[in-house]
C-alpha cells in the first residue's frame, strides 16, 4: 500500500491519542494560568514544561526519582486491566510494601549486602498478599474486586498506621514517623548518582523498567499471559478451554499487588529521608498509578512514557510557586489528560477519519 | 406498481468488507416478503439501514414513493416501521403491559394511564389472535409468549411495517405453527412484513414474495409460489445443495461415553430440584446419538456436567472406559473430549481475540504452539490458516481477524474447525447449526457425518427436528430431566417425535443395555 501522505498504523492510534490528550491537557493548564494570573502565564506555562531541568542533571535524576514508584503503581493497575480486573487497590498494596520494606529495614541490619534485595522482595510479598485477598474473594464468590480492593486500601492504611505507632522498634514518638533506616537497607544507586549527582535517583528506575519488560513479555508472548487475558476477556469460554479460571483471577490480582508493594518497597528504601507518617491520609501514588495507566492505554512499555511525563510535569510544577501560582494547577493539568485519555476511543475515531479522508487505508494489520 | 417501502441501490461497507453491494428491496402493502440468504450476506446490515442503525455510503430508502432520511430506530418508529430482533428487546422484571408501553406512555397530569392502554392492548391481541396475559412479567412467561410481545409492541405503535428478524429460531415447531397463523393475519390486515430467514420450508410456508442476498449482492426477487426450495438454496448458496443429507448406515462399535444415572441439582434461594434425574445412555464408537427435546428439559446441564463445566451431584461419567466424572475440564479435552458449545459468544469464542487465537485456544499448550511457556506466534498463525482454508471460514482480514467483528456463521466454522480439527474420540455437538444457512448447515453436518465414519461417537443436542430426523442415527428424547424414550429415527415421523418431546407419549428406555 504506497501512500503519499503520512502512513498512520492503527496501532499508533493509541500512541497519537495519549499525545493529543496530553497536548489538549497542557492547553487547558495553560488556559487556567492565563485566567488566574494573566502577565505571568507564559513564563509560568515555560515553567511546567521545564522546570523540571532547572537544575540541569539534578533535576532529571530528580524526575526518574518519582517517577519510579508510579510507573510501578501504573503497572499494576495496567497489568490487572488488561486482564479484566480493575485494581484499584494499588494504594492499599503500596502501604503493604512500604510496611514491609521498613520492617525488614529496620529489624534485619544484620543481613548486610543483601538487606536491599530481602527488603524489597519482602515488600512485593506483601503487595502480593494484599492483592491476593479481592483476587481471592473475586474468584470464590464473585466479590466485584473494585469493592473489596477500595476496603483493603483502609485495613492497609490504619492496620499500618497502627502497628508502627505500637511498635518500640519502628516507631519515632518524637516525630510520629517510623525511624528512618539503615543504610544497608537503601537500594543501590548504580552508578546513577554519578550522572545525575546530588539527586535522589536510584536503582529503582532500572527495577521499575525491567518490571514493565518482564510484564510486557508475560502478556504477549507467553502461555501464562494467554491465559490470564483469555480469562478477562471471557471467563466462561476459558473454563470451557480448560483454563483454571479461579487461579488465572488469583494469580492476576497477586502480580497486580507485587508490582504495587514494590512501588512502596522502591520509594521508601530510596534512601531519600521517606518515613511511613502516622496520618490518616492514603498515599497519592496509587491513584496516580491509575492515571500513569490510563494515559499509557495499559501498555507496559507506554506506563514507563507515561510515568515519567506525569513525574516531569509533577516536578516542573514544583517551580510554579515561583510566579506565585500554586502546585495544584499540574493537578488539575494531569486530571484533564486523564479525562481525554479516558476519550481515545473519540479520538482513535477522529484520527481514522482524518486518515480516511486522506484516502488511506484504514486497517494495516 | 406502487410500494410502500422501497430500499434502492442500498451500499453499506465496514472494514474489510462490503455488507450490502447496491442492493435493491422493494416490498408491497400488504404482503410477506421474504429475505433470504446466508450468514454474513448482509441481511441484518440491509435491515439495520432500514431500521436507522446504520448510514448507507450510497442508495435511497423511499416509503410510499416518498424519499425519506433515517436517522434512527425513533424516527423508524415514527414512520412507521417496527422491528423485531433475533434477541428480544424486552426488560424482564417488567410486566408484559408495561413493556408494551415502554416508551410510549399515556401520561396525564404527570401519572401514568394504564387503563387505556390496556384496553388498546386486549383488543389488539384479540383482533391479530396474540394471546398474552397483560400483568404476567416477562421472567415468567415462555419465549413465544414474549414473541408474541414483541410484535403487541410493534403494533401498539401502530407501525406499518413489520421487520421480523428470524422469529422462528427460538420456537418449538407448535409456535412456529402459530406464528405463521399470526403472520397471515397480519398481512391481511394490509400490514407489510419483512420475515427475515433462512429456512426454506417456512419461506414456502408463508411467504409471497422473497429478495435473495449472496455475499451482499441482491441476487433477484422471485415470486415464491412460482420457485421450488431447490431454486431458493440454489440462489442463496450459488451452488447446488444437497437438502437431505447423505450418510451410510452406522456401524456402532464399542462404547466410548458411558453415563449412569448422572443427577444434577439446583439451588435456587434455599429450595433444591433435579433438573437432570439419573440419566443413563451409552454412546459408541461410529454412531450419532442425539438427544432431543425441548429447550429448558435439562439438555444445557446434563452437557455441562458431562463435559466438566459444572459440577455433578451423583451418577458416573466414564470415557474409553475411564471415570471422568470428577476430571477437570483440561483433563477431558486432552483425553479425547470434543466440545461444540451451545453459546458460541458465551462460551465458545473468546471474541477480543484474533482468529488464530481462537483456533488454538484448547490447544495453545501443546508443544507445537509453545517452547517452554512462550507460544510460538508463527506457528499458530501456520495452523489458523490451514484451518480457515480447510474449514471455508470468511473473514476480514485472514488469521488477525477480531473475531467480534466476524458473521455469526463464520463464528460457528471457527469452533467446529478447532473441535474437529483436534480428532476427537467423542465429540459433543451442542445445536452446532444453530442459525446457520443451509449452506453452512450442509457443511456442518457432512463434517459431523465424517468424524463418524472416522470411528468418532457424536453425542448431539439439537432442538430443530429436521436436525434431529437427518443426522442422527439413534434418537434420546429427554423431557424434563429425564430419558423418555430411545428411537430409531427410521421408525418413527416427525409428528410421533414431537408428541415424545412435548411429554404426551414415553417410550421404552433399555436402562441397561452395556
Amino acid at each position: 500500500m504506497k501512500n503519499k501522505g503520512i502512513k498512520i498504523k492503527k496501532s499508533d492510534f493509541g500512541f497519537l491519542s495519549s499525545l493529543f490528550a496530553v497536548f489538549v491537557g497542557l492547553l487547558f493548564g495553560f488556559i487556567i494560568l492565563l485566567c488566574s494570573n494573566a502577565s505571568q502565564a507564559v513564563p509560568g506555562f515555560l515553567t511546567i514544561l521545564t522546570g523540571a531541568l532547572t537544575h540541569g542533571n539534578k533535576g532529571a535524576g530528580q524526575v526518574f526519582y518519582y517517577a519510579t514508584p508510579i510507573i510501578l503503581t501504573g503497572l499494576s493497575v495496567g497489568f490487572a486491566f488488561k486482564t479484566g480486573l480493575f485494581n484499584i487497590g494499588a494504594t492499599g498494596q503500596f502501604i503493604a510494601g512500604s510496611f514491609a520494606a521498613v520492617v525488614v529495614g529496620l529489624t534485619l541490619p544484620s543481613l548486610g549486602a543483601v538487606h536491599w534485595t530481602v527488603a524489597l522482595l519482602a515488600s512485593a510479598a506483601a503487595g502480593a498478599v494484599w492483592g491476593a485477598v479481592p483476587g481471592i474473594l473475586k474468584a470464590f464468590f464473585n466479590v466485584n474486586e473494585v469493592i473489596s480492593s477500595i476496603m483493603m486500601n483502609y485495613i492497609g492504611l490504619y492496620a499500618v498506621n497502627f502497628t508502627v505507632k505500637g511498635s518500640k522498634t519502628l516507631f519515632d514518638s518524637l516525630r510520629n514517623q517510623s525511624l528512618p533506616l539503615p543504610e544497608s537497607s537503601h537500594i543501590p544507586k548504580m552508578g546513577l548518582n554519578l550522572l545525575f549527582p546530588d539527586s535522589s535517583v536510584n536503582g529503582g528506575i532500572f527495577i521499575a523498567v525491567l518490571a514493565a519488560l518482564v510484564i510486557y513479555i508475560i502478556l504477549n508472548k507467553t502461555t501464562f499471559g494467554f491465559e490470564l487475558k483469555a480469562v478477562g476477556f471471557n471467563r466462561n469460554a476459558s473454563k470451557y478451554a480448560g483454563i483454571n479460571e479461579k487461579k488465572s483471577i488469583i494469580l492476576s490480582m497477586v502480580i497486580a499487588g507485587a508490582l504495587a508493594g514494590m512501588a512502596g518497597g522502591l520509594l521508601y528504601l530510596a534512601g531519600s529521608g521517606k518515613h511511613i507518617e502516622v496520618v490518616d491520609v492514603l498515599p497519592a501514588e496509587g491513584f496516580t498509578g491509575i492515571s500513569v495507566a490510563l494515559l499509557g492505554l495499559s501498555n507496559p512499555l507506554g506506563i514507563v512514557l507515561a510515568g515519567l511525563f506525569i513525574a516531569h510535569i509533577t516536578s516542573g510544577g514544583f517551580y510554579l510557586q515561583l510566579f506565585e501560582f500554586s502546585t495544584e494547577i499540574i493537578d488539575i493539568i494531569v486530571a484533564v489528560i486523564i479525562y481525554f485519555s479516558a476519550f481515545s476511543l473519540i479520538i482513535r475515531l477522529l484520527f481514522s477519519k482524518i486518515s480516511k479522508g486522506r484516502g488511506e487505508v484504514k486497517n494495516h494489520e | 406498481m406502487d410500494y410502500i417501502i422501497e430500499m434502492l441501490g442500498i451500499t453499506k461497507e465496514f472494514p474489510g468488507i462490503i455488507a450490502n453491494d447496491n442492493v435493491n428491496l422493494q416490498v408491497k402493502k400488504g404482503e410477506i416478503h421474504a429475505l433470504l440468504g446466508e450468514n454474513g450476506a448482509g441481511k441484518s446490515t440491509l435491515m439495520s439501514v432500514l431500521f436507522g442503525l446504520y448510514q448507507p455510503e450510497k442508495g435511497c430508502i423511499k416509503l410510499k414513493g416518498r424519499e425519506v432520511k433515517i436517522t434512527g430506530p425513533l424516527y423508524a418508529n415514527e414512520l412507521g416501521i417496527g422491528m423485531v430482533h433475533q434477541h428480544f428487546k424486552l426488560v424482564h422484571n417488567f410486566t408484559v403491559l408495561q413493556n408494551i408501553v415502554l416508551g410510549m406512555e399515556t401520561v396525564r397530569g404527570g401519572f401514568l394511564q394504564m387503563k387505556e392502554a390496556r384496553e388498546k392492548i386486549l383488543a389488539l391481541s384479540e383482533k391479530y389472535n396474540l394471546a398474552v396475559d397483560p400483568d404476567a412479567f416477562i421472567s415468567d412467561i415462555t419465549v413465544g409468549m414474549q414473541q408474541r410481545v414483541e410484535i403487541l409492541k410493534m403494533l401498539y405503535r401502530d407501525n406499518e411495517i413489520l421487520i421480523l428478524d428470524e422469529p422462528t429460531a427460538v420456537l418449538t415447531p407448535q409456535e412456529i405453527e402459530e406464528l405463521m397463523h399470526v403472520m397471515r393475519g397480519l398481512a391481511k390486515e394490509g400490514k407489510s412484513i419483512i420475515f427475515i430467514t433462512h429456512k426454506l420450508n417456512e419461506i414456502k410456508a408463508v411467504a409471497d414474495r422473497c429478495t435473495v442476498l449472496r455475499r451482499g449482492k441482491c441476487i433477484d426477487t422471485v415470486s415464491v409460489p412460482e420457485t421450488d426450495k431447490e431454486t431458493l438454496s440454489e440462489m442463496m448458496v450459488g451452488r447446488k445443495v444437497n437438502l437431505l443429507l447423505d450418510k451410510k448406515e452406522a456401524k456402532p462399535a464399542e462404547a466410548v461415553l458411558q453415563v449412569s444415572d448422572l443427577t444434577v441439582r439446583a439451588k435456587h434461594e434455599g429450595h433444591t430440584r433435579d433438573i437432570v434425574k439419573k440419566v443413563s445412555f451409552t454412546v459408541r464408537k461410529g454412531e450419532i446419538v442425539c438427544i432431543a427435546g425441548i429447550d429448558g428439559n435439562g439438555q444445557s446441564e446434563l452437557i455441562h456436567a458431562i463435559t466438566g463445566l459444572s459440577h455433578t451431584d451423583s451418577g458416573r461419567v466414564i470415557i474409553n472406559g475411564v471415570d471422568m466424572t470428577q476430571k477437570s475440564v483440561r483433563f477431558k479435552n486432552t483425553h479425547g473430549l470434543s466440545h461444540i458449545p451451545e453459546d458460541r459468544h458465551k462460551y465458545g469464542l473468546v471474541l477480543d481475540y484474533s482468529l488464530a487465537e481462537n483456533l488454538v485456544l484448547q490447544e495453545y499448550f501443546e508443544p507445537g504452539f509453545q517452547n517452554k511457556g512462550f507460544i510460538r506466534f508463527e506457528k499458530v498463525k501456520e495452523h489458523g490458516k490451514r484451518l480457515i482454508e480447510e474449514f471455508d471460514i470468511r473473514s476480514g482480514q485472514g488469521v488477525n481477524t477480531l473475531t467480534r467483528s466476524m458473521s455469526g456463521g463464520n463464528q460457528q466454522k471457527v469452533i467446529v474447525a478447532r473441535e474437529i480439527a483436534r480428532n476427537p474420540e467423542l465429540l459433543i455437538a451442542v445445536q452446532p447449526t444453530r442459525g446457520l444457512d443451509v449452506g453452512a448447515i450442509e457443511f456442518i453436518h457432512n463434517q459431523i457425518v465424517k468424524q463418524r465414519d472416522n470411528g468418532c461417537a457424536v453425542l448431539l443436542v439439537s432442538l430443530e427436528l429436521d436436525e434431529v430426523m437427518n443426522l442422527s442415527d439413534r434418537i434420546l428424547v429427554i423431557y424434563e430431566g429425564e430419558i423418555t424414550a430411545d428411537l430409531n429415527p427410521k421408525e418413527i415421523t416427525v409428528q410421533e417425535l414431537g408428541l415424545y418431546m412435548s411429554g404426551s407419549k414415553k417410550g421404552v428406555v433399555n436402562k441397561h443395555e452395556e
